[in-house]
């Protein structure tokens, strides 16, 4: 049996981790909101360009496009989202696992796909098995500005246009609430989805239609991509405020079984010692 | 008077909503300027400064990159960053100026000559706004 010292040094750790995982929970909670504000400042601006490049399409059902049209797949680029840190429960893991499984069924020979990674977790991964990493992006702020990931945007994007990509698909978390987030895979290139919309208004084009698509789609792209990163960061604090909140509980319980066995283990002491007194009295009589 | 409203929308958010006489900026083509009831038009914006126009004086903004939508009564500008003049930091440009100029006096590969001479645009046009 532990002697009390012991139990007594285990609750005192614990209870340390037990404060500092309560801080991580309640410092990821209010990253957590200021995320999902983000996430939701970031709406309009989604919202309506996809609206100006869906009536673009849906005006001009011949409008071509390098970035509109399907081309055969020699390569395929995945874009993932992952964090910088762990301490996040599944978050990353899951994210993770899906695009080794993703890769493992569709691609034979590492010449056929490449990866461009937002996080350390999701670079290292990469780069221990040997899968190819084109891009990468380390160390993006907790509130992410759309200028930090713009050159990593536009860059992936030009790899399309090149044409050392064919396809490009992104993988992050989507953030659905607080205690729920769900890996998302979406092909990002070429854009495929869209169908015309309700409100089809004629625009004019200055100065015409092939230049307007050129600058519109990659930004759309882009914007997407973005989009796609605060859903993802939204969904990282709120996976990390939820393993450090079980990490809590964990501590908690814990601390409830080691102050018992703690007890017990005193009370075993102090009745010893009453039969050794007791022993050694009715030896003396 | 009539008006148009006007919004402008980046990825970090809307950066300012509201009635206006008439917007004029620097579409790729050159100056436009857009009065109310004007037809529907999509253009993509340079570097430059918008001009928002109305009976108590004209507001400015920097734009980054992007473009604009125009529907008789509204119009959106869609821009990759887009600043009052009173956020600008006129530090921070200044030296982004003189970066970019250090860089495009020493020779370079044409991508960079590139970066850096956008780079000198952006600064040069947040300095022109914010002051």
């Amino acid at each position: 049996m532990a002697s009390l010292r012991d139990i007594k040094g285990r609750i005192d750790s614990t209870k340390k981790t037990k404060q500092i995982t309560k801080a991580m929970e309640m410092v990821s909670a209010s990253k957590m909101s200021k995320a999902e504000l983000n996430a939701k400042s970031f709406v309009p601006y989604g919202e309506k360009i996809q609206e100006v490049v869906k009536s673009i399409a849906a005006n001009n059902p011949d409008a071509s496009h390098p970035m509109l049209e399907k081309r055969e797949v020699k390569k395929t680029g995945y874009f993932v989202i992952t964090s910088d840190r762990g301490l996040a429960g599944a978050y990353n893991s899951s994210v993770l696992r899906n695009l080794y499984q993703t890769i493992q069924k569709n691609h034979q020979s590492t010449d056929e796909y490449t990866v461009i990674a937002v996080g350390r977790m999701g670079y290292d991964f990469c780069r221990k098995r040997g899968i190819p990493v084109a891009k990468s992006i380390l160390g993006i702020a907790d509130q992410p500005n759309f200028s930090e990931i713009k050159e990593l945007a536009s860059e992936t994007v030009q790899m399309y246009i090149d044409g050392e990509i064919d396809e490009l698909n992104i993988f992050y978390n989507h953030y659905v609430s607080a205690i729920s987030q769900q890996v998302t895979t979406t092909k990002l290139l070429p854009i495929t989805d869209l169908k015309a919309t309700g409100s089809t208004s004629e625009y004019e084009y200055e100065p015409n239609q092939e230049q307007i698509l050129n600058v519109l789609l990659p930004q759309y792209a882009e914007a997407l991509i973005y989009g796609a990163l605060l859903d993802g960061k939204a969904s990282e604090h709120a996976a990390r405020m939820t393993a450090m909140r079980s990490a809590t509980d964990n501590a908690d319980e814990l601390i409830g079984d080691l102050t018992l066995s703690y007890n017990r283990a005193r009370q075993a002491a102090i009745t010893q010692e009453i039969t050794e007194i007791i022993g050694g009295v009715a030896a003396l009589e | 008077m009539r008006t148009l409203t006007v919004s402008v929308v980046t990825p970090d958010g809307p950066v300012l909503e509201d009635n206006f006489e008439m917007v004029s900026c620097k579409a790729e083509t050159g100056e436009l300027g857009i009065l109310p009831g004007h037809i529907p038009l999509v253009a993509p914006l340079s570097i430059g400064a918008v001009r928002l126009k109305r009976d108590n004086g004209i507001e400015r903004l920097s734009i980054n990159g992007g473009f604009m939508e125009v529907r008789p009564d509204k119009v959106t500008i869609l821009a990759q960053s887009a600043e009052l003049p009173a956020d600008i930091d006129i530090e921070r440009a200044k030296e982004a100026k003189s970066r970019a100029e250090g860089r495009l006096q020493s020779k370079q590969d044409d991508v960079d000559f590139q970066r850096a001479e956008l780079a000198l645009k952006r600064a040069l046009n947040r300095l022109d706004v914010g002051q």
